[in-house]
C-alpha cells in the first residue's frame, strides 16, 4: 500500500511543520496558517489510513469533510479576531519583547 | 503494462507527497505573507489531487471549493488588511520572526 | 525568538510528527467500519455511503457542525469590523462579464451536486461551496448576494440549515430517538436537510468573506 505509506508520512510531516511554525511564528496570520496546515496534516494521516482496503472506508471520509468546514469556519474567526487585533493595537504580531499589546500599542519604551 | 502504470501511479505518489511537505514548509517560512498564503491556496489545491489518489472524490470537491478556494479567499482579504504596520502599505513587507 | 524555545519547539515537532508516522507504519491492514456501513445502506435512504455517514449514521457529528459555522459566522458579526475599504474605480469591464456568465451557472452547478450528493460523490458542502464562490464573486463586484431580500430573511436563511436539520432531529423523536429518521422517509428528510444546509453554508461563507452584515439601509455607490 505505498499510496498510504507515502500521504500517511506527509500528513505526520505536515503537522511536525505546522506545530513548529505554530509555536515559533509570532505574526498572527502566520499562527493561523500554520494551525491550517496542522489540521491538513491530521486530514492527511485520516484518509491515508482510510484507505488500507481496496475499497476505503467511508467514515473517515465524512469526519474529515467535517472537519473541512469546522477548520474554515475557524479560520474565517480567527482572521476576523486578527483584524480586530491589528485595529486596536497597531500590530499583527505577538512579541514578548514589547511586553503586551497595550503597552506596544501606547509606547515603544515599555520593558517587556 | 501493467508494471509501467503501478509504478507511475507511485511515482506521482511519492512526487505529490514531497510537494505537498515542501509547499507547507514554504508557506510557513517565506518572508512576504502574500507569497505564503498563495503558497498555501496551492497545497490546498495539490491535496485536492492527493484526496482523488486517496479515492475520496467527495474530499476532493470539498477541498478545492472551501479548502483552498474559500480559505484562500479569506487569507487574501486578511493578508491584506493585516500586512504590516499601521503606516505601511506594501503587502511583502511584514514584522516577521 | 531565543534559541532555547526554538529548540524545545522543535524536539516537541519532531516528537509528535514521530510518532505519528510510527503509527502509520505500524497499523494493520484493515476494512475499518466498511463493512459496517454497507450493511445498513439500504436502511440510509441514500446510495452513496459518505452521504449516508455523514447524514444519517454520523448526522449528530454534522449537525454541529452547521452549528459551528453559525457560531462562527455570529460570533464574526458580533465583532462589529469596519468593512475592508471599497476600491475607488468601477470593477472592470472583464470582471462584471465574468461574473454574469459564472454565476448562473455556479447556482446551476450547485443544485446539480446537492442532487448528485444521494448517488455519487457530492452532496451540501460541495454545493454550498460553489454558492459561497458565487457570493465572492458577487462581493468582488460590489453586489450583496440576493440583493433585494429584507435582511431578516437573509439572517433566518442563513440559520436554516440548523433550524431545518434541528426540526428533522427533533421530529424523528416521534416514533424512535434523536436524529433516528425512520427509513421510508429517510432519502426525503435527507434531502430537505441538505438544501437547507446548502443555502446557510454559501450564505454563510459568502458573508464571512464579505465582513459585513446584512442591512437595511442602501449605501452610496451600491449596485445591482
Amino acid at each position: 500500500m505505498s499510496a498510504v505509506l507515502a500521504y500517511g508520512l506527509a500528513g505526520a510531516a505536515l503537522i511536525a511543520i505546522g506545530l513548529y511554525a505554530l509555536i515559533v511564528r509570532r505574526h498572527l496570520l502566520r499562527k493561523i496558517l500554520a494551525m491550517n496546515v496542522v489540521g491538513n496534516g491530521v486530514f492527511l494521516v485520516l484518509v491515508a489510513l482510510a484507505k488500507r482496503s481496496a475499497v476505503p472506508d467511508p467514515v473517515p471520509h465524512a469526519m474529515v469533510l467535517t472537519g473541512i468546514v469546522v477548520a474554515v469556519s475557524a479560520t474565517a474567526l480567527a482572521l476576523a479576531l486578527a483584524v480586530r487585533v491589528r485595529d486596536a493595537t497597531g500590530q499583527a504580531t505577538l512579541d514578548e519583547r514589547r511586553g503586551t499589546a497595550a503597552e506596544a500599542g501606547r509606547g515603544r519604551d515599555a520593558p517587556g | 503494462m501493467d508494471a509501467i502504470a503501478q509504478l507511475s501511479l507511485a511515482a506521482i505518489d511519492v512526487v505529490l507527497a514531497l510537494a505537498l511537505v515542501g509547499l507547507a514548509a514554504g508557506a510557513l517560512s517565506v518572508r512576504s505573507l502574500f507569497t505564503g498564503v498563495v503558497l498555501f491556496v496551492g497545497l490546498g489545491l495539490l491535496l485536492a489531487l492527493a484526496w482523488v489518489r486517496l479515492d475520496a472524490p467527495d474530499l476532493a470537491l470539498a477541498e478545492a471549493g472551501i479548502g483552498a478556494g474559500l480559505a484562500g479567499a479569506l487569507l487574501l482579504a486578511a493578508a491584506r488588511r493585516l500586512a504590516g504596520p499601521v503606516h505601511r502599505e506594501r503587502i511583502g513587507d511584514d514584522e516577521e520572526a | 525568538m531565543p534559541l532555547l524555545v526554538r529548540f524545545l519547539a522543535a524536539t516537541l515537532s519532531l516528537a509528535v510528527g514521530g510518532l505519528v508516522a510510527w503509527a502509520v507504519l505500524g497499523l494493520p491492514e484493515s476494512a475499518g467500519l466498511r463493512e459496517a456501513v454497507t450493511a445498513q445502506m439500504d436502511r440510509s435512504g441514500v446510495s452513496h455511503p459518505v452521504t449516508a455517514v455523514l447524514l444519517n449514521f454520523r448526522g449528530y457529528d454534522t449537525l454541529l457542525e452547521v452549528a459551528v459555522l453559525l457560531l462562527a459566522l455570529i460570533a464574526a458579526w458580533s465583532l462589529r469590523l469596519a468593512p475592508p475599504g471599497r476600491s475607488p474605480e468601477r470593477p472592470g469591464l472583464v470582471l462584471r462579464e465574468l461574473v454574469r456568465l459564472l454565476v448562473p451557472v455556479l447556482i446551476v452547478l450547485a443544485g446539480y451536486l446537492l442532487w448528485l450528493g444521494a448517488h455519487a460523490p457530492g452532496g451540501a458542502f460541495q454545493a454550498g461551496a460553489l454558492l459561497a464562490g458565487a457570493g465572492v464573486l458577487l462581493a468582488l463586484v460590489e453586489v450583496r448576494p440576493l440583493g433585494a431580500t429584507p435582511p431578516f430573511a437573509l439572517r433566518l436563511l442563513a440559520a436554516a440549515g440548523v433550524l431545518v436539520f434541528l426540526a428533522v432531529a427533533l421530529l424523528a423523536m416521534w416514533g424512535g430517538r434523536l436524529l433516528e429518521y425512520p427509513p421510508e422517509w429517510a432519502g426525503l428528510l435527507i434531502l430537505a436537510i441538505e438544501s437547507a444546509a446548502t443555502v446557510s453554508i454559501g450564505l454563510a461563507l459568502a458573508y464571512l468573506f464579505r465582513g459585513d452584515e446584512p442591512t437595511t439601509h442602501r449605501e452610496g455607490g451600491e449596485r445591482t
